[in-house]
């Protein structure tokens, strides 16, 4: 579970995010959606630990993250797996050494259990037989599935997915919400996803927070999302004819 | 002027990061011998060939200009390898290495910043700045005995032969001069300037690569900062060293 307690965070001068509280519960899918610019990725990139926040607390299982001495930062870091947007896969690598790339920092595993563990992942994000492509051979599709085989190899606790839709066909964008959604609830970890895909929010959204113009503007789940009367989460999810006739 | 303090203070901040012991030794190990292929290895053709070149032009220019009677017949020798092993082939070779390497280091990091692939070895809780960038500088700073050495014998060996060719002078009138009161200090002296220049060229060009923001046009520029600064600074080492150490 991740408690997040007031957060603020300011570029220079400008307000990014302005005073948010929420409770991220594990096992379930955490949508973060708002509009471009709302300041969702701010927030994802916050409560990871990639931006540090002006105020505010942000508790990992009841571990303040702002009094973690480094050696403590550098444990929870390890802890927790990101899909970035583009994947961020490593050009040099071959796809096996990108999931392996964790594996071969910090466990002490052998070789031969890394290959293995390697071997599986692929083979949950159903990728096998794809070891020695290079980044620069994968679709959008493939880059985000190797992302995600990355992100959990390790066996994190904590997993943030940042837009892990954009650039997708609908097709693929389905199957990677329903892959993160059956490895949260596998693995029983905490997951935090950022997204502005309609999708998404109706077939994955267990606990969606709406930000608007850097406020928590709205919380609930996919089911009271149909049923909500605030004008700012229906103007923005519920914009054309046919999602409008859907929420009618 | 507060710009220049806080980038200064910035690169300091970064070498703080990079100049720590390494999360694991096997992979700064792979990573060392890697960077050792593509920055030292990699390097050595052009710098041979240019130190045989600018060699060849040492000698003419020289032999024009020592060719009164007066002087005796080996100083276009003598004078040609001291001019070599101490300013041409170390100051010369670190501006060439660092238009090479640094665009090469700079856009590297560079686009590894603007695709998140930086931020993705930071999640994971390795140190991406010592992961990436402490490999570069220590492959670079132990390739520069080795680029200096060759540079060196590359442009006595360009002299020589163009000396020969172009009727300058003659083959032993050059040897002589080259082999005569030998000083061990100047191969010191020259090695330890690349050392400094090595070290000046990987990190100004990590910082510059390392702390992009935007996209490929941010990256374009901060190729191309990394060659400038690395430049300026080593020029003004140069000045340095060679007040210190002459």
């Amino acid at each position: 579970m991740i408690e997040i307690k007031d957060i603020y965070k300011n570029f220079g001068e400008k307000q990014v995010l302005k005073g948010i509280s929420t409770v991220f519960e594990t096992g379930k899918t955490n949508l973060v959606i708002g509009r471009s610019g709302s300041g969702k990725t701010v927030l994802v990139k916050t409560v990871s630990g990639l931006e540090t926040a002006t105020s505010g607390e942000i508790f990992y299982d009841g571990r303040q993250l702002s009094t973690m001495n480094d050696h403590q930062t550098t444990a929870l870091k390890r802890e927790i797996g990101m899909v970035f947007q583009g994947g961020a896969l490593f050009d040099s690598l071959t796809v096996a050494e990108n999931v392996k790339f964790p594996l071969l920092m910090f466990s002490k595993m052998s070789n031969a259990e890394m290959d293995k563990r390697v071997d599986f992942c692929l083979e949950r994000v159903a990728l096998p037989n794809t070891h020695k492509l290079y980044a620069s051979e994968l679709s959008g599709g493939m880059r985000k599935r190797v992302a995600i085989a990355r992100a959990i190899v390790a066996n994190p606790k904590y997993l943030f997915c940042d837009e892990p839709n954009s650039g997708l066909d609908p097709q693929t964008s389905i199957l990677i919400d329903k892959l993160i959604k059956e490895i949260t609830e596998e693995l029983n970890i905490t997951t935090i996803i950022n997204t502005h895909d309609m999708n998404s929010v109706l077939e994955i959204g267990e606990h969606i927070v709406f930000i608007n113009e850097g406020h928590l503007w709205w919380e609930g789940n996919r089911h009271e999302v149909i049923t909500c009367q605030n004008k700012e989460l229906n103007d923005f999810l519920f914009n054309n004819e046919i999602t409008k006739r859907l929420k009618q | 002027m507060k710009k220049l303090i806080n980038t200064v203070g910035e690169y300091f901040m970064l070498l703080g990061k990079v100049l720590r012991k390494p999360d694991n030794w096997k992979a700064f190990r792979r990573q060392l011998f890697y960077e050792l292929k593509v920055l030292g290895i990699d390097s050595l053709p052009i710098a041979c060939i240019i130190s045989a070149f600018v060699g060849a032009a040492v000698v003419i220019q020289f032999a024009a200009s020592l060719s009164n009677p007066i002087y005796p017949t080996w100083i276009t020798g003598y004078t040609t390898r001291k001019a070599i092993m101490l300013e041409f082939a170390p100051t010369m070779i670190g501006l060439v290495l660092a238009g090479k390497v640094g665009s090469r280091i700079a856009s590297e990091l560079g686009t590894m910043r603007i695709t998140e692939q930086i931020d993705a070895l930071n999640i994971m809780g390795v140190n991406s700045a010592n992961y990436l960038i402490f490999p570069k500088i220590v492959a670079f700073v132990l390739s520069s005995p080795v680029i200096v050495i060759l540079s060196v014998f590359s442009a006595l060996a360009g002299g020589w032969l163009f000396g020969m060719i172009s009727g300058a002078m003659s083959s032993y009138e050059f040897l002589d001069g080259v082999q005569l009161e030998f000083d061990s200090y100047d191969m010191f002296y020259g090695m330890a300037k690349g050392l400094v220049y090595n070290f000046i060229i990987a990190s100004v060009s990590s910082y510059r690569g390392y702390t992009v923001t935007g996209g490929a046009l941010e990256v374009g520029q901060a190729s191309t900062r990394a060659v400038v600064e690395s430049c300026i600074v080593l020029i003004a080492a140069n000045l340095a060293l060679t007040s210190i150490l002459i």
